[in-house]
This record gives structure tokens, sequence and C-alpha cells, in this order.
């Protein structure tokens, strides 16, 4: 078992509660020990740092503080929801890159009685610590139900795959770690161009036809590119696609039926779970429908063929090579 | 060690100290100086001081010759800027009047006082220092002679491309041998790929294969094609080379250069190389029909004879008898005096900047690509064409800075990519009239007639849009967008971002060092910069030469440029080599060390040490050697030794030791402590 | 004898006055950049535009976060302030890990904000009060609430849409995704404590 400091972050608990769920129920499978964070208190999302910069740092830091004194036999944080990840780590980030904002923060953490040394604590995301510290052979031998036939566009949104500090992923704009992931699923991964792009985080709320647009761009593309769902990592990520899809559709009057899970809710539907414990049917685009297709046992047989290249003509020229993790997936 | 309270001096000692204008004198008091000197430093020895406003002027100069003429002086003390600039202007001075040069000492008291220190006083009181030091050391400095070693008047060439082609050629006319290594099948390098080159849209191989010719024909050229340089031995006028023939699997006596056996292989490869992944080539090849030397290769990694034994259909086809599998590598040993490195360079990797989407999507272009479609003899004959085949664009974007100017890629500015992406629109407009876009950050135009090159494009209709691009995608999402590329970008002059869909998109991909370079430059014991760049001796004054003796480089190779600027460093390159041939000898500076063999133990720790392969270890006597030819007096050696047993001329133990005490201004006022004296002597 | 320059003012009442120079406040940018966490590298901007190239709200932006950028370094702290263009920002972070110079661009949006909100020079009120709101929240309870932070917030800024949310707000409830009463930190007082120190820090820098 190896152990991590979980920071759950509020989405978590109350619109991400599915993510929440089906990440303790794969815990065990994976041999994830997670231990909360006692009494952690909110990031701030995206808003408070727009206020006020040093009460910002203040707030996230209290957690990292809190979890620096917690921590027996680990000093790793894994967060699942990316902005708290994002707000964690930046946070303790510039705290070393400026130490004019480390002696800021640690005054006002000393109102608190609290005290956090930049650069005590790893701060991880679940993507990162599935791939590396657990690994794909740990995932590969827990399916028991492989997702054969579900075409899934990958979806990581912008803050976990960026700004990248620490140079955790393989790449800020085309990260390949989702895709093998779901790939390790037995799942048919689509190559999604937009895989990183914004989903518009808080302007849903703020400015919802700025919003809107960039639901629409990512709902119309994983269309074309023909997948039955998103699969995504993101908990406003999926409450922007999930629940404001009926308002992007009435606003242009299209018609996309897009569902979005999280990576979370697969792995746990190919270990072998029940929908219900992974938080499935909490979504408001319904994912039944896409998931009946893994549902039911197929035989091999009367799988539906997988489409076919088109044939490359004579006087083609050939394509750059590619190294394999990059390989098209048409 | 000589007790500096108890000696009586015994040379006559001339210490001069240099305004150098304010420089020094802004911060140090000189006269004071000077003063002193001739003062506290009288009983070392010191029978003149002066302070000059410009020591380095001739009339400065010709202060210490007169001095030394008319004082009888034996020992020049000059304290004024670092050694790296004029030691050799004092030294001079010192050998016409008669001094043996390298009885004359240089101590910067600009550099390490008057440059890093503020308060006066105390500078002052450090350039005293540093001149008792100066003074003390000089007292056992030797007269000593430089070594001269004779030159071989052969010239290594390493690297066929127009650089390497350009040197070769202008010293093979110059009458003196030549030995070309290139690593490809054939000579040419980049330059042969190109189609039309800037700003006068010459045909690049009509220009290069005439040269190209010369090179192959020249009676004094020795050309070793297919090859690679595995060992070099030695020191300047006298390297010896170990270059290693790859087996061709040809016999070049009995080769005609027909082509048959080209034409039955049955084996059909991606050519990486000359067609930059673009077009085919067979197993048994000649890059390209204007290839020299014209016979072909065996590629033995997809040659089916060698992976599984069967075919030698070229064999069975070959009219002459050439092709003989059991040809093996050779290596041949050469004596040469010096060395031009011209290795060029390669091509940043596009695939690194994934959102420009090269490798992903189809029409997504690089420079070297773009060349190889609208050459004649290239994959398409030159008809520019989409990856089908078949499609003439109607839309080709042209982005600059691809992996230049860009601190996640590489750093500099590439140089030629703004004059080759006007080439490209230049090209695409007149083969296939499509819309041009060029996107740019700058336009750097900065030669000869390349500023008018920009005017002639503009005419010509290409549409410039001022903004570093931000995406190459597929994903449509405005209408019109539907199958094509979109160029995603904020057209900084507009004040809007714009999404250009478009059919092909060409990436200026900047220029990077060899995959290699640094593996090469360790060979040769030079040395590259972080980059992978070959560091010049100068970058301003001596763009040619490195900080190794015989050792030259030129073309991109040295960094970034153009055609005309890899000619000139070529010819350069070839000048100097020819001076130093006609003077048959060089001589070296005798600022090296030597091992004391009666102290040295054998313990080789040196060995590794030296930065230039210097110390050779006789087995028989288990004692190690310096080269003197090959010492460059760095003194790392001199340091490392655990027994003491190094030495050098010119910083020997006693010479270095007894500097630390004029430092340390022992040397006066024999008997007290040094922080007494010290206060004392700066008052 | 040496003559010696002598500037007078001659008083020309016939013709009208100079026009004053627009306020040029060339500090802005050392203000922006010691403002902004970490290392800005503001200063290192060529003006490419890949920024702008890469954002994907920008044209709903009142000027390219490249313009923003230049308009910083010519000192023009009004219209730089009023701008709408940080509000618009959704933080992808797109055009941080393009930048060749390695300009920390969202970062500076951030810094942005704040100063607007305490010039009070936003011109449209929605996103500050916006965030202003879930701050609130978290302020008093340590952790965000959302129904409160929905309810309040549209019915400021959106009331006309409420109704239309309705439907949807029940399909949360329904499934558990929304909680009608605010969770609450233990150590709130502690909490307290610590954000006012830090607003005090703030207030004085």
């Amino acid at each position: 078992m190896t152990k991590y400091l979980l920071y759950p972050g509020c989405s978590l608990e109350s619109n991400a509660r599915a993510y929440h769920d089906s990440l303790m129920a794969i815990s065990g499978p994976l041999g994830l020990e997670l231990e909360e964070i006692h009494d952690w208190n909110c990031c701030g999302a995206t808003e408070y740092v727009g206020i006020s910069l040093t009460p910002a740092y203040a707030l996230i830091s209290r957690n990292l503080a809190l979890a620096a004194k917690q921590a027996n036999g680990t000093r790793t944080v894994v967060a699942p929801c990316s902005a708290c990840y994002l707000n964690l780590a930046k946070a303790d980030y510039y705290m070393r890159e400026s130490p004019k904002l480390g002696v800021k923060v640690n005054t006002a953490l000393a109102a608190g009685d609290m005290h956090y040394t930049p650069g005590s604590l790893q701060i991880r995301h679940l993507l990162d610590v599935i791939m590396n510290d657990i690994g794909l052979e740990t995932v590969k031998r827990g399916v028991v139900r492989p997702l054969t036939g579900l075409r899934v566009a990958p979806y990581l949104g912008c803050m976990v795959p960026r700004p990248d500090y620490e140079h955790r992923w393989s790449n800020p704009e085309y990260p390949t770690e989702l895709d093998r992931v779901l790939k390790a699923l037995g799942a048919e991964v689509i190559d999604f161009p937009l895989k990183t792009h914004c989903c518009g985080g808080h302007m849903t709320q703020i400015g919802p036809d700025v919003a809107y647009e960039l639901i629409r761009r990512l709902v119309h593309a994983a269309a074309e590119y023909r997948a039955d769902m998103m699969v995504t990592l993101c908990p406003m990520c999926q409450l922007n696609i999930d629940a404001y899809q009926g308002e992007m559709n009435r606003h242009f009057g299209t018609n996309y039926r897009m569902p979005i899970l999280f990576f979370t809710q697969l792995m746990g539907l190919a270990f072998g779970k029940e929908p219900e414990e992974l938080g499935i049917g909490k979504e408001l685009v319904n994912a039944r429908a896409a998931l009946a297709r893994i549902g039911v046992e197929v035989p091999p047989a009367e799988a539906a063929p997988a489409p076919r290249k088109p044939r490359r003509p004579k006087e083609a020229l050939p394509m750059p090579h590619m190294p394999e993790d990059m390989e098209v997936n048409q | 060690m000589t007790s500096p309270e108890n000696s009586s001096p015994t040379e006559r000692i001339g210490v001069y100290v240099c305004h150098c204008g304010t420089n020094i004198a802004g911060t140090v008091d000189v006269e004071d100086v000077a003063q002193w000197a001739a003062g506290r430093l009288k009983h070392r020895g010191v029978v003149i001081a002066r302070d000059y406003k410009f020591m380095c002027s001739s009339l400065g100069q010709e202060m210490i010759e007169k001095d030394i003429k008319e004082l009888g002086l034996t020992r020049v003390v000059v304290a004024a800027c670092s050694p790296h600039l004029h030691e050799q202007t004092f030294r001079t001075a010192c050998k016409r009047a008669g001094l043996n040069p390298y009885l004359c000492e240089l101590v910067s008291i600009r550099e390490q006082v008057s440059w890093v220190h503020t308060d006066k006083v105390a500078a002052t009181g450090k350039a005293k220092a540093v001149l008792s030091g100066g003074v003390e050391r000089v007292l056992h400095h030797e007269a000593l002679e430089p070594l001269r070693v004779p030159i071989h008047p052969a010239t290594l060439v390493v690297g066929g491309g127009i650089a390497g082609i350009q040197a070769a050629l202008e010293i093979a006319d110059g009458g003196f041998p030549v030995i070309m290594v290139e690593r490809e099948p054939s000579i040419g390098g980049h330059m042969a790929q190109f189609d039309k080159t800037f700003p006068t849209l010459d045909c690049a191989a009509c220009i290069l294969t005439p040269k190209m010719v010369s090179v192959g024909t020249h009676p004094n050229i020795t050309l070793l094609t297919y090859s690679e340089v595995t060992k070099v031995d030695g020191y300047v006028g006298n390297f010896t080379v170990t270059v290693r023939k790859k087996a061709r699997c040809v016999k070049t006596d009995l080769c005609t250069g027909c082509g048959v056996c080209q034409e039955k292989c049955p084996k059909k490869i991606i050519d990486e190389i000359y067609e930059a992944g673009l077009g085919y080539r067979k197993a048994i090849y000649v890059p390209f029909p204007q290839a020299v030397p014209k016979y072909p290769v065996i590629d033995r990694e997809n040659c089916t004879y060698f992976q599984k034994g069967t075919c030698k259909a070229c064999e069975k086809f070959c009219p002459t008898g050439a092709i003989d599998f059991n040809q093996e590598d050779e290596y041949i040993t050469l004596q040469v005096g010096n060395i031009i490195l011209a290795t060029g360079y390669d091509l940043f990797d596009p695939r690194r900047i994934p959102h420009y989407g090269y490798g992903r999507l189809a029409n997504v272009f690089t420079s070297l690509e773009f060349e190889r479609l609208s050459n004649a003899a290239g994959p398409t004959n030159g008809r520019i064409v989409l990856r089908d085949g078949v499609t003439v664009p109607k839309a080709v974007g042209v982005v600059h800075c691809v992996g230049s100017r860009d601190r996640n890629y590489n750093n500099y500015c590439s140089a030629i990519c703004c004059m080759q992406s006007l080439k490209f629109a230049h090209l695409v407009k007149e083969r296939t009239g499509a819309t041009v876009f060029n996107f740019y950050i700058d336009m750097r135009t900065a030669a000869k007639a390349y500023d008018e090159f920009y005017q002639r494009v503009l005419e010509e209709g290409t549409l410039f849009v001022r903004g570093r691009v931000a995406e190459v995608t597929d994903a449509a999402r405005l209408a019109g967008e539907e199958g094509k590329l979109i160029i995603q970008v904020e057209d900084t002059l507009a004040g809007k971002q714009r999404r250009i869909p478009v059919d092909m998109v060409i990436l200026s991909a900047g220029m990077q060092p060899r995959a290699d370079a640094k593996e090469a430059a360790k060979l040769f014991g030079i040395s590259c910069s972080a980059d992978g760049w070959y560091i010049e001796k100068h970058p301003k004054l001596d763009p040619v030469a490195t900080m190794t003796e015989g050792i030259f480089i030129a073309g991109c190779v040295q960094g970034p440029k153009d055609i005309p600027n890899t000619v000139v460093q070529g010819a350069a390159a070839a000048a100097r080599v020819l001076g130093r041939i006609q003077q048959k000898e060089i001589a070296l500076e005798p600022i090296r060390a030597s091992i004391i063999e009666a102290r040295c133990s054998g313990c080789r720790i040196c060995n590794n040490l030296c930065p230039f392969n210097a110390i050779l270890f006789h087995e028989d006597r288990m004692v190690s050697e310096v080269n003197p030819a090959l010492c460059q007096g760095c003194g790392t050696c001199v340091a490392a030794c655990p027994a003491g047993a190094i030495t050098g001329t010119g910083f020997s133990n006693e010479q270095v030791l007894s500097q630390i005490e004029g430092l340390l201004m022992l040397n006066l006022d024999g008997g007290r402590r040094v922080a007494e004296k010290a206060e004392a002597v700066l008052a | 004898m040496t003559t010696t320059a002598i500037e007078v003012e001659i008083e020309r009442p016939d013709l009208p006055p100079l026009p004053q120079p627009p306020i040029a406040d060339l500090r802005f940018l050392e203000e922006v950049a010691a403002a902004t966490a970490g290392v800005s590298r503001l200063e290192m901007c060529i003006q490419c535009g890949t920024c702008g190239g890469s954002c994907p709200p920008s044209a709903d932006m009142d000027h390219t976060p490249r313009q923003l950028f230049a308009m910083i370094r010519a000192g023009m702290r009004d219209e730089a302030l009023r701008s709408n263009t940080p509000w618009i920002c959704v933080s992808c972070y797109h055009c941080v890990v393009r930048c060749p110079q390695g300009v920390h661009i969202a970062d500076v949006m951030y810094t942005l904000k704040s100063m607007a909100i305490r010039a009070k020079l936003y011109k449209d009120s929605t996103a500050p009060d916006f965030s202003q709101t879930f701050v609130d929240f978290v302020e008093n309870y340590g952790r965000s609430f959302e129904f409160g932070l929905a309810t309040r917030h549209y019915l400021k800024h959106y009331p006309l849409r409420l109704p239309g949310m309705v439907p949807k707000g029940f399909g949360m409830l329904a499934r558990g995704r929304m909680d009608l009463t605010p969770h609450r930190i233990e150590g709130l007082d502690q909490f307290r404590a610590i954000l006012a120190r830090a607003k005090e820090l703030e207030a004085a820098s």
C-alpha cells in the first residue's frame, strides 16, 4: 500500500461527489492509501487570487501547513481537483521562487500558530500518482471488465497539465497520460485535438456567452470524432460540460448529447465495480446509453468492426515517424 | 627558498604602473603605488618605478625599452590590465630591447582591483599588494625560448558541406594537400538538399555541384566519404588522425556509376537523410544523381542480404562485378598539420511542439521537407503538393521562428529562417498561385539584397501577419474551416485574434547543433557552448580559430548562419591554415608543465585530469611525462599531483609561493607579524 | 566675457496653453511586477502575440493580453485597469506555457484584477462581485458554499435567468450534487485570525 495525504477540495464533497465516490472505490484495487488532511479549508479556486494576493496564498498555505504537520510516513499531498492541485502546487512553487512571498505568508500563518516551509511537501495530481507511482501494470491487472468498444475522448482541461513548473507531465499541450490509462482499461481512445482546451471555468457564472462557445467547441469536436463520451479529471470541466450542456444547446439551437464522466468512474467500471458505487447516474447528460455498449457481454464475433483506415493513395508522401505513445489513433 | 629579508638584490627590476586613462587611475592612486614601489621595494631590486597614462601605447612601450637599455634592467613588472590583453605587447617590447620576453610579468590591477572595488583607499592598498606579489614572482622567472614545432603541410577537413568544400578548395588551390572526411556517402551537405537559395534564387545544386566536382577531381584533395574520424592524437602541426572508412560494399575501382544496382534492388525504404523523410531510396543507393563520388553504398541495416541472407540482386546485375558483400571497414591513419571542423547543423525537430501539429496533421511540413518538395529532383519532381502527393494547395501558411527565440526550446535566433520563409512564399506563389501567409515576430533581413527580396515578396502579394503562431489545428469551429488546417494567431498589428484556414503549413524550423556535436568536440579536444555550438577563440575578432591550436571551425558548426557567411568562414579558416603552412613551423608558448621524474610515484592521477590529453604514462619506468607540445599550461596537473612532482615553467612552485609572500607583504621589513606589517605598509 | 544661457518663462497670454501630455505612469510596470506572485518577467515581453493567439476567449476581451502588456509598459494605468481583459481570462495557462519569454501572464492577470478592485476601475461588476461573494462564504465557513453563491449571485446579476435555472438546481439536488446548507471547518477562529493578519500585510505592502 502506498500512502498519501488527500486534499479533496470543496467540489469533491458537492458537485463532483461522483469523483470522490469512484476514487474511494478504486483505491483498494490500486493499493492507494489516502489519508484526508484534517480540517482542510477551501483553496480559494480561481477567485481569491484575483482579489488579494497575500490572503489568497495564506488561505492555500493553511492546508499545506496542516498537511506538513499531519504527515506521518508520507510527504506527498494528492489532489484530484484541478484548481486545488494547481493552487497548492503554485503556492509552494512561488514561495520557493520568491522568498518575500514566503515570509508574508508565514507571518500570516503565525497568527494561527502555523508555519509552512516551502518545498517540504510534494504536491501531485491523482493521475500522476496512478501513472508514475502505481503504474499501468497494476491498473491492467485490476481490469476484469475491459471497456472494449467504448470510444472515449480524453479531456484534461487546462489546470492540470499547465503550467507544470515541476515538469510532471509528458507535455503541457498534448499529454498522453490520460490516454494511456484509458487504453489500459481497454477503451478505444480517440486522438482528441482539444484535450487540453479550456471549458470556460467560472465563466459559466460570470460571462455565460463566452463559456457556452468554449463548451460548444469541445462537445462539437468530440461529436465529430464520434466519441461515445468524454472522460475527464476536472470537477469544473465535468460540471460545465455536463450541467450546462442543456443551456449551451438552447443558446446555439444545437442538439448535442455528449456524456462526460470522471476517469475514476471508468476505472471503477473496468475493475468490476457497480455503477451506483461509482456515482454513475449523477451526471445530468445521462451516460447509461453509452455505457450500455459495454455493460452487456458482447461475443467477439458480433463486435462492431473497427473502422477501416482509409487506404493511402499510391502517390502519397510518407508521414514523419512519431514516437510510440504519440501515434495517431483515428 | 631565499629568505626575503636577508637577500641583497641580484636583479634590476623596472616597475610600470598604468593609469589606463581613468579605468585604473579613477579608483587606484597610481602615482602613490609607483612611489611606494620605488621606496618600499627598493631592497628587493626595484631600481625604477614609473606611472604612465597608457602603458600599452607606443610611448609607453618605448619607455620600457629605453629603461631596459639605459638602466640595464633585468626584470620588468607592469601593473595594468589583464594579461589576456597585453601580455604579448609588453613581452614583445622587452624582446625588442634585448630582454628575454619571459622575464616580463604583467599583473592586473584593473580587472582584479579597480574594476571590482569602489573603496579608493582599500583599492590602492590592494594594488600595492598585487604589485609586490608580481615583483617577488618575477625574481624567479627564467629566460625561456618558445618551443618550435614543424607544421605538416597536409590539412584535414571534417565535413563535406559548403563550408568544408570552400576551405578544402582554397587550401588545395594554394598548392597543399587536403584530406576531406565526410560521414554521408556523398559530399554536399544540407545545401545539396535545397531547391533555390536566397536572395538571388540561384539553384542550389547548380552553384554547388561545380565546386563538388572540383573537390572530387582536384589532384590535391583526397576525398574520404562514408567515413568518420575515430581518434585524434597529437598537437598543432602534428596531428595523427584515425579515420574509419565504412564499407560501401562496392569496389570503387570497378564501379562505373551506371546505377543498374539501384534500379534492380527490391528493397525500398524512406530516405530520412537526403529526402528529409519525404522520399524513398533503395538499400543500395547513391543519395542524389549529382553525388560526388558517384559510387553507391549498401545500407546494411536495410539490405535483404545482410539481414536475411537472400537477394543479391545488385551483384547479379552489376556489369563490372563491383559489388563486394565481404568488404570491411578500413581504418586509415593520417598525419596532418591542421584540422578544420565544418560539420554543419541539424534541423530543430518540430515534433517537440505538439500544438503545431507536425507528425499528427498530414499537411504540416518542415522547411527541409518543403525544400525537397520544391526541388525538381525531389520526390514530387518539383510539384508543390499536399501529403497525398496529388492535390495542389490553394492557401499556404509559412510559420517563422519554430523552435527559435524561445526559452522553452532554443533561445537564439536561427538567422536564416526569415529569408528562407520569404523564399518559400515566393516559390509557392510562383509554382501554384496559392494565397500565401507569412507569420512572423520580426523580419530579419539584414544582409546584402535581403531587404530588397522582402520588398519583392511584398510586391508579389504575399500576406504578412505579424504574430507568432499560437496553434495549428484541424478542429474546425467556424464556417469555412472544415477540412482545412487552421492557423490561430494574434494579428498584433490589427490587434485581433485570427483563425486562418489554409491547406498547407510550412514550419521554418530553426537550426540546432548536430546531435553528436558534443562527442565530436571531445574527440578533437575543443569546447562547445552549453547549446552545443563550437566555441570560437574570440566571438568578434577571431571567429574561426578555437582555443586549441591547429583546430579551426567554419560554417554552421560555430552558429547559425547563411551561405555567404558560411563560405566566408570556410575561406577564412583556409587562409589561417595556409598562413601556418607557409611558415613551416609554429612557436608554441613555453609556459607548460613538466614532471620531476624522481618525485613521480606513478599514481596517474594527472593522466585523466589533463583536458588536452598531454600526459603519457611510461609503463616501463612507471612514471608520467608531459608532452610539452600538447600542454597548454593550464596548471590542473600541477595542483592535483599529491606528491608535488609537477612543476611548470612559468608557474613553478617558487614563483607561485613567492608571489603569495609578496601579496602578503612578507617581503618588507623582515621579522614582524603579517597583520602589523600590512597596516604599517598601507599607511 | 562669458555668456550663460538663462531660461526665461515668457508670458504669452495671446496664445492658448500647450496641451497636457497624456498621463503616463512609467512606474506602473514595476508596480504590477512587484504585486505578482513569483517572478513575473513582464519586462521580457517582445510583443510576439502568442498569448493573444492562444487565448480562447480573446474575441470577447477589450484588449488582447499582449495589448494589455503594451499598455502597462506605456504606463497607461487607467486604461489598463479599466480593461475587461483580466475578467474574461479563464486561467487556461496556454499563454504561460507557450510564451517564448517565460512571462507569467496568468498571474499578471490576477494582479490586475486585484488592482482594479482596489482602484474601483472595473467597468462590469459581475466578475468582481462573483469573486467577492465566493470569498465571503469561504471566509465565513472555511469552505465554499455553492448554493448560497449561486442564489446570491444570480439574484444580483441575472435575476431573469433564475427561473430557468430551477430545473437544473433540482436536478443537482436530487442527485446529491449540491448541499442546501454550508459546511464549516473546526478551526474557524484560527482560520479567521490567519486571514485577518494576511489582509493587514497586504494592505501594508
